[in-house]
């Protein structure tokens, strides 16, 4: 082994039937190190790490761990966990309806008996040493989600990993809390732990790693110190290719400008939800993309919700090309021309069990009613026009759509609304979780929409995403819109002052 | 070039799969499977269960007799039921386990609509086709009211339900206050044995009809992906447009109707009815044909199919253990043995096993080349 690693991986292997998910791969994490593992949806990074936890066999190669004679044997995540590879997934994994305590020891006590207080006391001492801002006996769902990954988290140091792994911890995490969960990792690098951070974030890979191991298509790409490489670097090596689609893209922003002139589409004026946003105006016109921004939480998805009638609207007014309408349901909306691609792909967007086929016919057959179902024929026809149109990736119009890539199950979901052929099309966060690629596709079509005449309000954490794809921005503040920029003023510090406010009140 | 993009990985794999393993894989697999052993189970002991013949029925009539004929035409009812059953279970995820109950109370209010003011009637004293419409109307407000608490108040299928469960056969002898109306008209009993100068039960025809409507209103009306939808992600359906909480109750609502006609037959194979007894535990059959039938009991994807086969093959086990006399008192525990065995196959992580059984070899194959 190396000199200060705690964890080597040489020559990895794992075969599935078809398909060489990661070919002769290395890793080398030495201690006291954030080390971002990097690629593309299928670089194999999930399967890395499932091979490192045991979850996988392996189909060749060998993993040495520090404090461990000759090749670890590692069959089970059990075993990973014994030989101190502890990991935190995307998706909290731990008990919402058990304590805080309770979920730190939860599978650890030894015996029938449990010493409650020592686990409460012991459970203290930890929370209070990484400064997570919980109590041990405060029941695990009434803490937020940062919390609740920060025990996640504590669990793990706490069984004494020298290695943690981090698998998307950040994706439902807003600015501050990402924060604090960086201040912790830091912590825990200090006393020696070798991190492995898998993110689709760059700007946090920038943050807090020290070196980034690049994946693409199973193969290992390279082992990277944080200094000597570029962003853009990064990303063209993901990719696999000197990429200019970046600056394509921001080439043909320039065009959006057009868009001030045409009719409004949609005026909403005085629009208030349930959901506990401050009444907000709001109009697109014609061709044009404007976009939400503002910090998660600040309200942006309530506003559109509200458009869309996703939660009970409770006053206001909404007009569509000049008609006053009522929009009291998601199905008055539809027929209006509206089209909302919502923000929790899993939980409002796909009907996972379905088919590829049914759930991008679904809107468009609602929408048709119930007595005038589309033949097996056509809609095998719409979704492989689709599938083809938005290259979606899938084994055929059949497979059920859960099996799909976050990317592709997004690209779903869009042929689901474009089939409906919508005047206006909400997209909230469509990029979120998904690799460059995609990112990419998805923001030229949105400019490709705009082209056509369609209206888009386009929501995305990022803000260069926004600027490359709106020509008019509308800043949330605390459930309430403080601003709209346009123009000159579409600048990321000039929106980055505006969300962040305090002159201007 | 008009062929979509596909999934490497998925592309290798397909043609690997052995018969065998794509066998296993089908929803059917399992409830035709279990047919299959029953038939061979019974060609091998006794052939002559198989037997149909010719025979005087009490009235006189030459009518078709045998195993075959009792399985096809005692299933009616399960079947029926098994159908709504699937609908219920697919979009709320639950079970209506009051539909024995609900039973009663069709049955009752047909027999206290064409008794009249009698308890004993000789002929009917309303048009059979309106009193089994106000029987079906009924059980569909009853439906209705499961429906309700189950979609609207947000109260588990098997909790709401049960409230009908416990009361439905007390409403059922109120609505004949109480006393046990019997018709001896004889064209009341066609439903449940045969039209005159029609060798084969009623019963069957009945039950063919119910299927053919459903087979036309899951292929003229969206209701199948709708039910679907709304049982796999509400929230995601709710904003497609549709309205989860109607749909479900509208589940409800066509479950009631199936009930009214399984009860119609019930009560017209004997023209009385027993409050406490009849149907009874039938709501345990037809929850075991849905699961039989491969359909998840969580909700969600369905095919009606496999449950219309799965009440076949539970009554098929009843007539074949009757053939052999076992006592009715011991019926039930045979009848557990084999649902265990049922029910254990058709787990996924049997099957996943069972469709690994055949592949082991081959993999093993590779590995040495």
């Amino acid at each position: 082994m190396q000199e200060g690693a705690v964890l080597e991986m040489r020559g990895i292997c794992k075969y599935f039937p078809g398909v060489r998910a990661l070919q002769d791969v290395d890793f080398t994490l030495r201690e006291g190190e954030i080390h971002a593992l990097m690629g593309e949806n299928g670089a194999g990074k999930s399967t890395l790490i499932k091979v490192l936890t045991g979850v996988y066999p392996k189909d060749g190669g060998e993993v040495h761990i520090k404090g461990i004679e000759g090749a670890a044997v590692i069959r089970s995540p059990q075993d990973a966990q014994n030989a101190g590879i502890s990991t935190v997934y995307q998706a909290i994994t731990l008990c919402p309806n058990l304590t805080v305590a309770e979920n730190m020891y939860i599978g650890r006590t030894k015996g029938a008996m449990t010493n409650w207080r020592a686990m409460n006391s012991g459970a203290g001492k930890i929370l209070e040493s990484l400064g997570i801002p919980a109590s041990p006996q405060q029941q695990l769902g009434s803490c937020s989600i940062a919390v609740q990954q920060m025990v996640a988290i504590a669990r793990a140091v706490d069984m004494e990993c020298k290695v943690l792994i981090l698998d998307e911890p950040t994706s439902s995490l807003d600015e501050q809390e990402v924060v604090k969960l960086f201040g912790l990792m830091r912590d825990l690098q200090s006393k020696g732990v070798g991190i492995i951070f898998v993110t689709h974030f760059l700007e946090q890979v920038y943050e807090v790693c020290d070196r980034i191991t690049v994946l693409r298509d199973g193969q290992l790409v390279g082992e990277y110190v944080i200094e000597d490489l570029p962003r853009v670097q990064l990303v063209s090596k993901m990719l696999g290719k000197e990429l200019d689609d970046m600056a394509d893209i921001k080439g043909e922003s320039g065009g959006t400008a057009i868009s001030q002139e045409g009719a409004p589409v949609l005026e909403a004026q005085g629009l208030c939800s349930s959901a506990g946003i401050k009444p907000f105006d709001f109009s697109i016109r014609k061709g044009e993309v404007n976009g939400f921004t503002g910090l998660l939480g600040s309200g942006r998805s309530e506003c559109v919700r509200a458009i869309f009638g996703a939660d009970h609207v409770t006053s206001g007014t909404v007009k569509m090309d000049g008609k006053e309408v009522k929009i009291r349901k998601p199905l008055d909306a539809m027929k209006q021309g509206i089209g909302y691609l919502p923000e929790d792909r899993k939980g409002d967007g796909i009907v996972g069990d379905l088919s590829v086929r049914e759930n991008i016919i679904l809107a468009y057959q609602v929408m048709k009613g119930a007595f005038r179902p589309i033949s097996r024929a056509q809609a095998e026809a719409f979704a492989d026009n689709y599938i083809e149109l938005l290259e979606i990736k899938t084994a055929s119009a059949d497979t059920p759509i859960k099996s799909l890539s976050g990317g592709n199950q997004q690209k779903c979901i869009l042929a689901r609304w474009l089939l409906t052929d919508p005047k206006y099309l909400i997209l909230d966060e469509p990029t979120r979780g998904i690799d460059i690629g995609t990112k990419i596709e998805i923001q030229k079509l949105v400019l490709k929409l705009a082209e056509k005449g369609k209206s888009v309000t386009f929501i995305s954490s990022e803000i260069d995403e926004m600027l490359r794809t709106c020509s008019r921005l509308l800043v949330m503040r605390d459930r309430k819109l403080v601003g709209e920029l346009n123009g000159e003023d579409l600048t990321q510090t000039k929106i980055m002052a505006t969300i962040a406010g305090g002159d201007e009140e | 070039m008009t062929t979509p993009v596909k999934d490497p990985q998925a592309r290798v794999e397909r043609p690997d799969e052995s018969l065998w393993k794509r066998l296993t894989r089908q929803q059917l697999f399992i409830p035709v499977a279990a047919l299959a052993l029953l038939v061979l189970f019974n060609l091998i002991a006794d052939p002559s269960f198989f037997a149909v013949s010719m025979k005087e029925n009490s009235l006189g009539n030459p009518v078709l007799s045998g195993n075959i004929i009792s399985v096809l035409d005692n299933a009616s009812e399960l079947v029926i039921l098994a159908i709504g059953m699937t609908l219920v279970t697919a979009s709320s995820g639950g079970q209506d386990i009051s539909v024995g109950a609900t039973m009663a109370i069709a049955g009752s209010v047909i027999l206290r609509m064409v008794c009249g003011s009698q308890v004993t009637a000789d002929t009917m004293q309303m048009n059979l086709i309106l009193a089994v419409l106000i029987g079906i109307a009924a059980t569909m407000c009853f439906g209705a009211f499961n429906g309700a608490l189950v979609a609207y108040f947000n109260i588990q299928p098997m909790v709401a339900t049960l409230i009908m469960y416990t009361a439905g056969r007390s409403i059922a002898a109120w609505i004949n206050n109480n006393q046990l109306p019997i018709i001896n008209d004889l064209s009341f009993k066609y439903a449940g044995t045969f039209l005159p100068g029609i060798p084969v039960p009623t019963p069957i025809f009945i039950t063919a009809l119910v299927i053919l409507i459903f087979w036309l209103v899951l292929k003229f009306t969206t209701l199948g992906l709708y039910t679907q939808a709304v049982g796999i992600n509400p929230s995601s359906s709710r904003l497609n447009g549709l309205d989860p909480k109607l749909i479900k109750l509208l589940t409800y609502v066509i479950l009631g109707v199936c009930v009214a006609v399984a009860g119609f037959i019930r009560v017209s194979r004997s023209g009385s009815i027993n409050y406490s007894r009849i149907a009874e535990n039938i709501e345990m059959d037809a929850i075991l044909a849905v699961a039989l039938g491969g359909n998840a009991l969580s909700g969600g994807k369905f095919n009606i199919y496999g449950s219309i086969l799965g009440a076949y093959v539970i009554q098929f086990l009843t007539t074949t253990l009757y053939k052999y006399e076992v006592p009715s008192t011991a019926l039930p525990a045979y009848k557990a043995v084999v649902v265990i065995l049922l029910v254990v196959l058709s787990a996924p992580v049997v099957r996943e096993k069972l469709s690994r059984v055949k592949k082991a070899p081959v993999k093993a194959a590779k590995e040495v080349s």
